[in-house]
């Protein structure tokens, strides 16, 4: 066992706990901050595979962006205490029943795949060569991403638009 | 030498199915949101796994735009999840059946 290999199980004992308690706290910000260490565990992760890339963009819209907004989110609404149970048992059965399924499925067809039993070598894409070929080969699917985040923009403008003429008329 | 391909695609469906666990569970759409970005999460560990199996950059490349539109997506969610609080004060989704304001039955 080489220290790459301690170092990937350690990292996926960190991610997979991080995010088993982040989807089971009551208390949003709690589940919100466990969620931030696993994306950074996920970001350690990318970097150990050879994307340090991504690794970067991982930490800054992942961990950075995202769940700073969900953060915001939490803060700006209050909730009320829901009656009753936290997990309701006619939903957890279902959820767990489900998710269950899914993964032993995904387990017997990843096992089937014999050669994915050898051990992957260790390489890395540096981020300029990972850049040249995302620009040559990939420009037009850049573009559609850019074009899609700009209807997220304006999108989000417009649903914000709305509840600020529903309240005006709420008022008037 | 690193690990095994399904050693990685195992983590990946473990950190899937626990996303599926929290966006059919709780009750909560900002918490089913969450749910939806650790899958999104899962599926770019396992791209990222097959890239090095393959020596391809392609699954990188995918894991961009699997950002990209995790940034969409959590976007447009809370900006729906403010319109749908503003109007109904609560953030069920058992509550929101409709999408515009039903006349003289607040929910």
């Amino acid at each position: 066992m080489s220290m790459l290999t301690i170092l990937f199980y350690v990292l996926a004992l960190l991610i997979v706990t991080a995010t088993g308690l982040a989807v089971t706290r009551r208390n949003m910000v709690h589940a919100v901050l466990y969620l931030v260490l696993s994306f950074f565990g996920s970001a350690l992760l990318f970097y150990l595979l050879g994307a340090p890339f991504l690794a970067a963009l991982e930490v800054i819209i992942y961990a950075g962006a995202i769940m700073v907004l969900f953060l915001f989110l939490i803060m700006m609404i209050r909730l009320k205490k829901m009656p009753g149970m936290f997990f309701p048992a006619t939903q957890w059965v279902p959820a767990i029943f489900i998710s269950g399924v899914f993964l032993v499925v995904s387990m017997v067809l990843a096992g089937k795949y014999t050669a994915g039993w050898t051990p992957l070598p260790a390489a890395q894409a540096p981020p300029k060569a990972f850049g040249v070929y995302l620009f040559q080969t990939h420009w037009l699917s850049v573009e559609i991403a850019s074009m899609l985040l700009l209807i997220a923009l304006v999108g989000a403008y417009v649903l914000g638009l709305r509840v600020r003429r529903s309240e005006r008329e709420e008022r008037s | 030498m690193i690990v095994p391909l399904n050693h990685i695609l195992l983590l990946s469906a473990v950190l899937f199915s626990l996303g599926m666990f929290c966006t059919l569970a709780r009750r909560n759409l900002i918490m089913m949101l969450l749910g939806v970005e650790i899958m999104l999460n899962a599926a770019a560990v396992a791209f990222i796994g097959a890239s090095l199996h393959w020596q391809q950059m392609e699954g990188q490349a995918v894991v961009i735009f699997i950002l990209a539109i995790a940034a969409t997506e959590v976007s447009i969610g809370l900006a729906a999840i403010i319109a749908i609080y503003k109007r109904s004060g609560s953030v069920d989704p058992d509550l929101q059946t409709t999408l515009r304001k039903v006349e003289g039955n607040p929910s």
